[in-house]
């Protein structure tokens, strides 16, 4: 055991410290705490398992540990047990005994916690052999779910900070940007911009001190890649930092994380003075001449700070508001000095290139885009959670194989991806490849990572509207075309789906749409129509069906489409009548009840009370 | 010197009293008093030497300040991408009409302040609410509003007497 934090002085100094960890227990039990496991009470099963190992006899050792996300959140609480891998799902208190007695101290397994394949209801053991996870290659999120994120030492054990003793002992600056280039590393933030130019660029601005930052600011509804990361392995985000700073030349670090991810902010905060303590953050670490600190800036709720100007302007305690970037920010930046921005995936991804090589982070992905990326997949899909996968793999195979296919057997519409300034692709083009260029050549965009899948009864002009009512408000109103642009196609937009949509709405919005792409001051406000035009591009005879039918081909809209009762269906058991407010419903006993659409409110109370599903949307 | 700016001084100190770091300082202030009370602010600017148009003006931009006090819970409802598919936008109407309460705004009787939030990450749990900080996932109108209604019953016989008179 060891109990003591030494302070490393010397790159020799860790892999000491490393061959100190061996001798650990031998049965684990890890149990997840990240925010989807934790809402389920996985924290109480964390205490639970702790007691118990303190409890059981002595000359078994057994160690309870809390880990970052393992990604298949819908699943959570998941536990898994050590040796063996033991993957449970949906664990509960009651089951905490059971698995304690019998998988760690018995070795036999608990059959009902196990996942159960839906195609073949074979049940399934270990993690590997579930297809969510057969088909993901973790590079990034290759320790959460290991590692106790809380302890630097597990992060260490795991192989942490030796690239960047690599680096202190052995690179120059100019080597780790070499190395990065030939990764071909590009932002994970959504842009996608090569990450060794833009160090090199920083590196060469004239200017002192320089900043690193790392953008932690995931504000796409429907992404939580980099809370995961955050959360589950924040010694990986910090070690890309620190070797960011020393191929840049900077010495002070800021992360800038939303302020909705309090888990985050805590293990990022914890893991900084972890770092600190043990020489990893400070003056000369490791012995070099390299001095770098992290500072934690939470976000104050506003989406458009995820931009990397406005971003800068709020850690400066303005309001985030983005500027022309006609000079960019590597050469001045926040405090009007070079400053490097990357996100949270994007840093993570540094310390595996610098340990495995450039070469073989190239040797993963398509041509112009390299290596992995974590996407979140949700939405009316069977399995949700976080998948990391190789560049270059089919969005069918990410939504088929991994997701499992559409939830409760409806028919599969469109995937959005790229958050309020990506796209929806429809099913014709599934057989995209994931790579940058590809995605933007169907009108979305990589984005950060939020993939959603949407089901046929989703109304795509009600997904254009919902992402254009977030823009609209979240809108910084600097600039005209963002701030009034929006605005009308808002109301284009609430006219069409209230079924006052008129001949030529739909020109309009692609009027407004091509003004606001050509003159909007920031990647925002630039990107901020397409949501409606792949929609409208997809899924036109939707919109047509709105303005000239006067319907809703999803019945999403209220007052497009009309509620009856199925005669045949209706038991006639009186509920719906007596939850009518407006009393639209007749009916006797035993005789089908029918909807009087004069009296009808379209409310929906009906069609959400009818225990028999008879009530329908015509 | 007053209880009140002694609280902004020792803000100010965590800081090194870096103008830079006025969010987070307004954040920690926030956390003390749950919401941004005028004369605080009043001080803070003083002490920062800025004026109190710049701070009125970065806590109007951002979502998370409030200059209103908050209700006795803080009730959190997503309603990012997934939550909204899953019928997020309903609840939020449902509690709206029963509650008389806006997003964004606080119960008539101070019980609750009702935020929507963009998202909160936790996608695969959707539709989700936050109740104090606890998780609630797939909620439903009808299990949002039993919660909620829930709020009022366990506060009813200890929600008077909370003013203090000190002047």
């Amino acid at each position: 055991m060891i109990q003591t934090s030494p302070k490393f002085t010397s790159v020799a100094d860790i892999e000491r410290f490393v061959e100190t960890l061996h001798g650990r227990a031998s049965k684990v039990v890890r149990v997840c705490i990240g925010t989807g496991c934790a809402a389920k009470g996985s924290r109480r099963l964390y205490e639970l398992f702790c007691e118990a190992a303190k409890q059981s006899s002595q000359d078994v050792k057994v160690e309870a540990k809390s880990v970052g996300c393992h990604g298949f959140c819908e699943r959570g609480p998941i536990v898994v047990v050590e040796p063996g891998g033991i993957f449970y799902q949906r664990v509960e208190e009651p089951d905490v005994a059971e698995v304690f007695r019998e998988t760690v101290l018995g070795g036999r397994i608990v059959q009902r916690l196990l996942y159960e394949d839906p195609g073949t209801a074979k049940k399934v053991e270990k993690a590997d052999e579930i297809p969510f996870y057969k088909v993901q290659e973790r590079i990034v999120l290759v320790n959460n779910g290991q590692i106790d994120p809380t302890k630097i030492t597990d992060y260490i054990a795991e192989g942490g900070y030796r690239a960047l003793a690599k680096v202190l002992s052995s690179m120059t600056p100019e080597e780790v940007i070499l190395e990065v280039e030939a990764a071909g590393l590009r932002g994970r933030g959504g842009g996608g911009f090569p990450t060794a130019r833009k160090w090199r660029s920083c590196r060469e601005a004239k200017g002192l001190p320089k900043y690193v930052i790392c953008n932690g600011d995931e504000g796409d509804p429907g992404a939580f890649m980099d809370r995961s990361i955050m959360e589950g392995n924040p010694h990986s985000v910090i070690e890309g930092m620190l070797i960011g700073a020393y191929a840049i030349g900077s010495e002070q670090g800021y992360i800038y994380v939303r302020n909705e991810y309090p888990l985050a902010v805590e293990h990022l905060r914890t893991a900084i003075s972890q770092a600190r303590e043990m020489g990893l953050l400070g003056k000369n670490i490791l012995g070099s001449s390299f001095s770098f600190d992290i500072r934690i800036n939470r976000g104050g709720g506003a989406f458009v700070c995820g931009e990397s100007t406005a971003l800068m302007a709020s850690l400066e305690g303005r309001a985030g508001e983005p500027r022309a970037k006609y000079i960019h920010t590597v050469e001045s930046g926040f405090r009007g000095k070079p400053t490097n921005l990357n996100n949270v995936e994007t840093w993570a991804n540094v310390p595996q290139i610098i340990n495995r090589g450039g070469e073989w982070f190239a040797g993963i992905g398509t041509e112009k885009s390299k290596g992995t990326k974590v996407f979140s997949l949700v939405g009316k899909v069977v399995n949700t959670g976080l998948v990391e996968v190789p560049m270059g793999i089919t969005l069918r195979r990410i939504v088929e194989e991994i997701g499992g296919g559409v939830a409760g057997g409806k028919r599969f519409k469109a995937v959005q991806t790229g958050g309020p300034s990506g796209g929806c692709i429809p099913a014709e083009h599934l057989d995209t490849r994931v790579d940058f260029e590809e995605l933007t050549k169907l009108g979305s965009m990589m984005g950060s990572g939020g993939m959603i899948v949407m089901d046929e009864d989703t109304c795509m002009v009600r997904v254009a509207k919902y992402f254009t009512n977030f823009l609209q408000k979240e809108s910084c109103g600097k600039c005209t075309p963002c701030r009034e642009g929006l605005s009308q196609m808002l109301y284009v937009l609430d006219r069409i789906t209230d079924g006052e949509g008129q001949v030529g709405d739909v020109e309009r919005l692609e009027e407004l749409a091509e003004l606001l792409e050509g003159t909007a001051l920031c990647a925002l406000g630039k990107t901020a129509a397409n949501p409606i035009i792949s929609t409208i591009r997809y899924f036109r005879n939707e919109y047509d069906a709105h303005i000239k039918e006067k319907r809703c081909p999803a019945k999403e809209c209220r007052g497009l489409f009309r509620y009856e009762i199925d005669q045949e269906t209706c038991k006639a058991c009186g509920i719906c009548l007596k939850n009518c407010q407006v009393d639209a419903i007749t009916g006797e006993k035993k005789v089908p009840h029918v909807i009087n659409q004069k009296k009808c409110t379209l409310c929906g109370m009906c069609w959400e009370k009818c225990p028999f599903a008879a009530v329908l949307k015509v | 010197m007053t209880q009140e700016d002694k609280l902004i001084g020792q803000i100010i100190d965590r800081y090194d009293g870096e103008v830079g770091m006025l969010i987070p300082m307004m954040q920690d202030l926030q956390a003390e008093c749950g919401y941004l009370p005028v004369d605080h602010l009043r001080s803070l600017s003083r002490r920062l030497e800025l004026p109190l148009s710049r701070l009125y003006a970065v806590v109007t931009f951002y979502a998370s300040f409030r200059l209103a006090p908050k209700g006795a819970h803080e009730v959190t409802l997503c309603l990012g991408t997934v939550c909204y598919l899953k019928g997020a936008g309903r609840i939020s109407e449902a509690i709206s009409k029963e509650f008389r309460v806006e997003p964004g705004g606080t119960t008539r009787d101070r019980l609750f302040s009702f935020n929507a939030v963009n998202c909160v990450g936790a996608c695969a749990l959707a539709p989700v609410m936050m109740v104090d900080g606890k998780y609630y996932d797939g909620v439903t109108t009808e299990s949002a509003i039993e919660l909620l209604q829930g709020l009022r019953l366990a506060e009813e016989p200890a929600e008077t007497g909370s003013k203090e008179a000190a002047t």
